[in-house]
């Protein structure tokens, strides 16, 4: 063995040119089938059920019922809100991880309006008033990080990531305030008066978020895609010296910039609030502020694939849950599941953009 | 192209191949039980690494089998967090046919209330909860159970402890301090805490307490960490109302006598484990399954004790515990039963170097936390006797201190 000369490895990777649309599907559908595979097998050996009765319960978690179809369009509604957030920031290579918390303080400023103007005031002005102040709150959280990295550079990763922490002890401590009893619970607020409360339509809760939402979606798509601002946040993302050269205030860009992404987290939390829990606690954002970085990275910044993305991790949440209350089974083993779709899914992208070639032996 | 599309052929075979080897055992196929079309749906905080959402799992699936319930007659939600989640779970419940919801964390208790509002003909339970004596709707239901009884039962072995490690000489009797761990500064808590130390002080008069709160229900770590302050501070004896077992473990490391709740810890502190007091969800949790079968009115507010065996003690540790606490406890609790023992006897302990003659609870659930009702009677605080979840919340009686 040590004699032998070294040899090229048999097989090596190169870079695809671009796949056609056909086959980098064809690679993604592929991975999951094999990622199902490999679920059955782990369902077999450790719970001995059938496995097609076990995704067949996961689908049924998203579209078993209307109930159960609504409350996924809202989960998805929530998550594809947040991912829609950070996703300008992240064009722009600024790493937003502070989601979470830009979340969690627009849903506060929500629940203080509603805790401290009570019923006092017309419904359609009480609503504005909460929608300005989660916008604002949500802005000002965003903004602090953004200034900080535009005046002097400062590494935002860390920043927004510690301003999380931040905005939850905030939370704690507002309800430590509000609620004498020391019960650490705020409970619904205004049960009785539902002031502040997002209206059903048309006999639906979450009419009004989803809608919200979709203009959200479509109006992030445009503005990314072309507008001019749009524009310059990919110039500034892929070099900021390039940026300067051709004219642009890199940053007013990243200030404006993370202004909008944490006025839609704000968005977020005012939904979260007034039109779904009507309650504030410690875990309202519930982790979707980081989830939302996968959707956006997985989505590639593009609006409109988020919106499958985000259907993808929601379906498998619900599909997860649904999984455990109807075979007894440890929460644990839906989420092995959904990792492992996850991996795959994932893991896939490498075979879409990188070819394997294998090299054919010479002289045999 | 071909080569992807055979594969996909492969996959696919191999799909039906596994699903085909598969056993066909669906996890609900026997029907046996009365009642064959009742269904009960149980809404949990946590998983089963929660103690205290544990406590509810075994009870519940104990209550199941007791009633003779099959296997699809019980639907189980986990990780259902206090918001919106919960009155979907509850509603979910309801769509796929349950008669009876019960739900076991506090913050669920508005949301529950929402879906009791909305399905009338579905019964909904939930623990700890404030609200359903004054709500006065027929399907909505409060319990708790009377634990201060248990923790002042679990005190006494304390305090036993306390006077043996004074009559070894390990320390004088007045630097029998005790240590507590609490998640909230709340009713539950507070109350938990006065008794627990008015039980290990009927034992060893010289007895004080220093309380430290996590501000969270369940949080390793910080448990942890509370429990090596106070072991630091001079704390001789160790208990904690709170739900993971970080101060057990402190204790254990540390060598220090530890009272634990909703579990027994013997196995994982062997060394320092003394006894634990529990709530016994199972009593209730049968009585609201044949309530709701038979159509016979579930009480709105309901709090089992000792009697009932929804308190209980788990086993005391003979190789920690001084000799004579299971007799001492004993006869305690000998004395609850009969009504001539009562935890909170105002001739027992002073607030303020007063003895207390009256005192107005929040027993009645507002938006101002307004005190409303008299619960000093006959010579004691009458505890859960107006409503069933806790509100003595009388902070630092004279001896316990707070950090």
């Amino acid at each position: 063995m040590s004699g032998k000369k070294h040899s090229a490895p048999p097989v090596y990777i190169t870079k695809r040119d671009g796949l056609i649309w056909y086959k980098s599907w064809l690679i993604r559908i592929v991975a999951v089938l094999l990622a199902l595979v490999l679920c059955s097998v782990i369902i077999i050996a450790l719970t001995g059920f059938n496995p097609l009765q076990v995704y067949s319960a996961m689908v049924r978690g998203s579209f078993g019922t209307s109930r159960k179809l609504w409350t996924m369009l809202q989960n998805l509604a929530m998550l594809l809100c947040i991912s829609l957030a950070v996703t300008p920031a992240f064009k722009m290579r600024f790493w937003n991880i502070g989601a979470e918390g830009q979340v969690l303080v627009g849903a506060l400023a929500t629940a203080a309006c509603m805790f401290y103007l009570g019923d006092s005031l017309p419904q359609p002005l009480m609503i504005a008033i909460m929608l300005v102040s989660a916008l604002a709150a949500g802005v000002v959280w965003a903004f602090i990080p953004a200034y900080f990295k535009a005046k002097w550079n400062t590494n935002e990763t860390l920043f927004t990531l510690m301003m999380n922490y931040v905005a939850i002890q905030l939370v704690s401590f507002f309800i430590a305030l509000w609620v004498p009893s020391g019960s650490g619970v705020m409970g619904v607020i205004n049960q009785n008066s539902r002031s502040g409360w997002l209206p059903s339509v048309f006999g639906q809760r979450y009419f009004i978020n989803i809608v919200v939402v979709a203009i959200v979606t479509a109006a992030m798509f445009i503005y990314l895609k072309y507008s001019k601002q749009g524009y310059e946040i990919s110039v500034v993302g892929e070099s900021e010296n390039t940026a300067r050269y051709i004219g642009i205030d890199v940053k007013k860009v990243i200030l404006r910039t993370m202004a909008i992404s944490g006025a839609v987290c704000g968005l977020a939390g005012f939904l979260l609030v007034s039109g779904t829990n009507h309650t504030v606690t410690t875990n309202t954002a519930g982790g979707m502020g980081f989830t939302a970085i996968m959707v956006s990275w997985l989505g590639k910044f593009n609006a409109a694939i988020m919106i499958l993305t985000s259907f993808i991790i929601v379906f498998l949440q619900r599909g997860a849950g649904e999984i455990a209350t109807k075979f007894n089974l440890n929460q644990s083993v839906a989420d092995i599941l959904t990792g492992i779709i996850l991996f795959f899914i994932i893991g896939c992208e490498f075979f879409v953009n990188y070819k394997i070639n294998l090299r054919h032996k010479e002289g045999k | 192209m071909k080569k992807f599309f055979s594969m996909a052929v492969v996959v696919v075979m191999l799909l039906g191949i596994i699903a085909g080897c598969a056993p066909a055992s669906d996890p609900a196929d026997d029907n046996t039980g009365g009642n064959a079309d009742f269904k009960v749906g149980f809404i949990f905080l946590h998983d089963e690494n929660s103690t205290y959402d544990k406590n509810f799992m075994d009870a519940a699936d104990a209550a199941a089998a007791a009633c003779g319930l099959s296997a699809d007659q019980v639907v189980k939600k986990v990780g259902i967090d206090e918001s919106d989640a919960c009155y979907n779970a509850a509603a979910e419940l309801v769509d796929e046919g349950c008669d009876l919801v019960f739900a076991d964390s506090f913050g669920h208790e508005t949301y529950i209330l929402q879906a009791a509002k909305e399905f009338p003909e579905v019964q909904f339970c939930h623990a700890t909860g404030t609200m359903a004596h004054t709500e006065n709707l027929p399907n909505f239901h409060n319990a708790f159970a009377s634990i201060y009884e248990g923790r002042y039962l679990a005190g006494i072995a304390a305090g036993m402890k306390l006077n043996e490690m004074i009559e070894q000489g390990k320390f004088t009797a007045d630097e029998a301090k005790m240590g507590y761990v609490g998640a909230f500064n709340y009713a539950e808590v507070v109350s938990g805490y006065t008794s627990f130390f008015l039980g290990a002080r009927s034992v060893c008069p010289t007895a004080t307490m220093e309380v430290v709160y996590t501000n969270s229900w369940f949080d390793i770590a910080l448990e942890k960490e509370a429990a090596n302050t106070l072991i630091k501070d001079g704390c001789k004896l160790i208990s904690q109302h709170a739900d993971s077992e970080g101060a057990p473990k402190a204790c254990e490391e540390a060598g220090i006598p530890n009272v634990a709740y909703n579990i027994s810890t013997i196995s994982m502190a062997p060394n320092t484990a003394l006894i634990s007091s529990k709530i016994n969800w199972q009593p209730y949790m049968e009585m609201i399954i044949k309530n709701t079968q038979s159509g016979t009115e579930i009480p709105a507010d309901y709090c089992p004790g000792l009697k009932e065996d929804a308190v209980q003690l788990t086993e005391l540790n003979s190789a920690v515990a001084a000799k004579g606490t299971q007799e001492a406890i004993d006869k305690a609790k000998a004395e609850f039963i009969a009504g001539t023992l009562h935890v909170f006897d105002t001739s027992k302990f002073t607030y303020k170097g007063e003895q207390l003659t009256s005192y107005m609870a929040d027993v009645d659930t507002d938006d101002a936390f307004t005190p409303d009702t008299e619960v000093v009677e006959n010579g004691y605080f009458n505890e859960s006797s107006k409503r069933s979840a806790p509100y003595f919340d009388i902070k630092t009686i004279d001896g316990i201190t707070e950090k």
